[in-house]
């Protein structure tokens, strides 16, 4: 089909009197590739590689705001090194991913597997799961901010009124509390998506094996673990690799519900990285933290990665 | 419902107090001598935009926009305004600074200029001629304009913080007027919550009222940032004193406040939780505007901070420079539109109009209505000369601007207040910050 194409393009160029050299050049299908891929690779460089190496070329400056800065080498993650806020962030940052990644993951699929059975108003539940994640995330938080406020929320509220606490909980003041309760409302809003598309994976185990299985007995816990489960790993991996980046570089929730505190015990890299750059007019600090993310970033997509590589031995390939 | 009520009573109270200046037909008429003798010429074909922190206080945009409206009539150069929470200028400002490109003029908070000194239109015309023809500048306001010897913005108000406080709560604890010194605080502050009437004041990341309280206990106590040489001085007896009074004032505050942020207190002393905090007028006017809330209004007074070891005033209160960017293609335009802004004619209406809120840093005005009329509003008209500046002893240049943003000073409080750190602790942090700021 595609040599067809080519030939035809051959006989229309000839047509066009090119020289021979051209037309060497633009019948060569290596070059024709390279050809179609230059506007996509032009967006990239422009849009994400150039981005990214001036993030990484200012880490190692001191620029600040409104002034180009000087090279000054690792000198900022010197500091950074010993810089107890910013190793707060980090610990902040991991917890806040593993834990609500982890749960979100354990929900999510526990929500998918039930949505997969037939149920009365399928379509309508399905549609009414994914609402917290289609609310604007600022709005979401400001809701939370309200529910979790110390003085107006209705949770405290309604403890008090049923006289199972004496005064309000203090759910943005004391840090731990303040940790919980920032995973939790990231918790909530990142479900639906780790639902819905691990249904969309369910959906595809094609209903033989299921069938296959149970003519051989197996337990409904057999069943999962050796039919579901292998299926759907290829899915799992992807919508997990999504749902760590999303949660690692969370900022929306965070500085809408808190700013970082009480005393930073909520501050992620990214909410530290934009008080440091654009608040405090550090750019090549802020930089550099976000740039401390990248490893953290990379070891996700590498996870991801390998995970897709059993694909190809699922589908009865050898591994390349 | 309510906020349509609130809105039309916002209106009526508009026109009142917009009835002892020009309007109408006057207004345009005095606006177009004024174009025709003032020392700046808008360029041929000149628009402008500006970007200003979001109001608290409703009359207090509608008046200025009547302005921009007047000024756009006199010169014909169209003004639009976009209007940002205020800890959002600074950092769009930034990013306009850096780019080159965006809105000709920023009207944002503390030494936003100072961010990017190099950046900015020199205004010490406008500066100058506002100060000889209204009574000179308050010499905070000096601090903030001047980069060197030259004017980087105009200082054009202040935003008064001061303590807010129930009347009849005070008087059950034994106080029939606010404490004046940081030890009467304290036995306020007990006495308060032990009659289970607290008080409370931020120490979430509060740009506004969690700075403004903490700078105020520092300095109250003899502790600095830094010396007038932009030395390091934080660890000192001093800052370990302020830091052991915090705490205690603290201990005796609602609890939450380590979450608050600077809408915070306005929603708990509305809702009676708390019944002393540190704030601008927002609380008085909304409590006044909305008539569920007239009791509270009725209820309720100012003071200025307690005085403390040091012996003199140590209050902190916001600042809000207007700035023009270098980058405008109509410098006259935007002088002209700041010096007309600030003449008598606009600019008494629309300190009225801000009903206190907004504290005006030219002498002359002084004696505007707006502080005699009512006397709650007293203490506001005083913020500009008891406040100090946001570099305390030091410069009020960008380490200042950066100290303030990145909360070195209120993270320091919070750390011991809330018992994440010791003394030592806490101060270390800080101090490790702030050199580095400060290097």
């Amino acid at each position: 089909m595609a040599e067809a194409t080519l030939r035809i393009a051959e006989d229309g160029r000839q047509a066009y009197g090119l020289s021979p050299g051209l037309q060497r050049l633009s019948s060569n299908r290596n070059w024709l590739g390279a050809w179609f891929m230059l506007p996509a690779a032009a967006f990239l460089l422009l849009f994400l590689a150039y981005p990214l190496a001036l993030g990484i070329w200012l880490s190692f400056t001191d620029a600040r705001i409104g002034r180009a800065g000087q090279f000054i080498g690792t000198e900022n993650y010197e500091w950074l090194w010993d810089d107890a806020t910013f190793r707060l962030s980090v610990f902040n940052t991991i917890l806040y991913t593993v834990v609500a990644s982890v749960i979100k993951f354990a929900v999510g699929l526990y929500l998918a597997l039930l949505l997969n059975h037939n149920l009365p108003l399928k379509a309508i539940i399905r549609a009414v799961v994914l609402i917290p994640f289609i609310v604007p995330t600022v709005l979401s938080a400001i809701a939370f901010w309200w529910l979790y406020d110390a003085q107006f929320s209705i949770i405290s509220w309604s403890l008090r009124q049923l006289h199972l606490i004496s005064s309000n909980i203090d759910f943005l003041g004391d840090p731990w509390n303040a940790r919980w309760s920032v995973i939790f409302a990231n918790i909530w809003r990142g479900v639906p998506f780790v639902a819905i598309t691990l249904l969309a994976g369910l959906q595809t185990v094609p209903p033989s094996l299921y069938e296959a299985a149970t003519i051989d007995g197996a337990t409904r816990w057999q069943i999962f673990r050796h039919v579901t489960y292998p299926l759907l790993t290829p899915i799992i991996a992807v919508v997990m690799t999504f749902s760590v980046l999303f949660t690692f570089t969370d900022f929306q929730l965070i500085w809408t519900l808190t700013r970082g505190g009480p005393v930073n015990a909520t501050h992620l890299m990214a909410t530290l990285s934009y008080q440091r750059a654009i608040g405090g007019g550090y750019l090549g600090e802020g930089a550099a933290i976000a740039t401390a993310m990248i490893p953290f970033l990379l070891a996700a997509i590498l996870i991801s990665w390998f995970g897709l590589q059993r694909r190809t031995w699922q589908q009865g390939e050898s591994n390349d | 419902m309510a906020i349509l009520t609130r809105r039309a009573l916002v209106k009526s109270g508009t026109a009142l107090a917009a009835a002892g200046a020009l309007t109408g037909p006057a207004l345009l008429e005095w606006a177009r001598a004024w174009a025709q003798n003032a020392p700046w010429k808008p360029e041929p074909g000149a628009q402008l935009s500006m970007l200003r922190w979001k109001y608290f206080v409703q009359s207090e945009d509608d008046a200025f926009v009547k302005i921009l409206e007047a000024f756009t009539k006199a010169t014909g150069v169209p003004v639009t305004v976009a209007r940002e929470s205020y800890e959002d200028v600074q950092p769009k400002a930034s990013v306009a600074a850096n780019t080159g490109a965006g809105p000709d003029l920023f009207w944002g908070l503390y030494s936003l200029p100072h961010l990017f000194p190099q950046k900015c239109l020199d205004v010490s015309d406008v500066a100058d001629y506002l100060g000889k023809k209204y009574g000179g500048w308050v010499p905070t306001a000096v601090t903030y304009g001047k980069s060197g010897d030259k004017w980087i913005a105009v200082p054009i108000v202040y935003g008064g913080n001061m303590q807010n406080y129930r009347l009849e709560a005070s008087k059950k604890a034994g106080f029939s007027k606010f404490p004046e010194t940081t030890d009467a605080f304290l036995e306020y502050a007990k006495a308060m919550k032990k009659n289970n009437t607290p008080g409370g004041m931020a120490l979430g990341h509060a740009s506004g009222d969690g700075n403004g309280w903490t700078y105020w206990c520092l300095w109250a106590h003899g502790g600095n940032a830094v010396d007038k040489d932009d030395k390091v001085i934080i660890n000192s007896p001093e800052t370990a004193k302020a830091l052991e009074y915090a705490k205690q004032l603290t201990d005796d505050m609602i609890t939450g406040v380590a979450s608050w942020n600077d809408a915070s207190n306005n929603k708990a002393f509305l809702a009676g939780e708390v019944y002393w905090t540190n704030n601008g007028i927002s609380i008085y006017v909304a409590a006044q505007k909305d008539p569920t809330k007239k009791q509270i209004a009725e209820d309720m007074d100012h003071a200025f901070w307690p005085v403390g070891p040091i012996g003199k005033p140590t209050e902190l209160h916001l600042m809000y420079p207007i700035l023009v960017m270098n980058y405008t293609k109509y410098p006259q335009a935007s002088k002209a539109l700041i010096a007309f802004m600030m003449e008598a004619d606009q600019f008494n209406g629309w300190l009225e109009a801000a009903q206190g809120y907004l504290t005006h840093c030219l002498n002359a005005y002084d004696n505007n209505p707006v502080w005699t009329a009512d006397p709650k509003r007293a203490p506001f008209r005083d913020a500009a000369k008891r406040s100090l500046t946001a570099g305390g002893l030091g410069s009020v240049g960008e380490k200042a601007a950066t100290a303030i943003a990145d909360f070195v000073i209120l993270d320091m409080f919070a750390n011991y207040c809330t018992g994440r750190e010791d003394v030592k602790g806490s101060i270390a942090i800080a101090e490790r910050q702030l050199k580095r700021i400060y290097r």
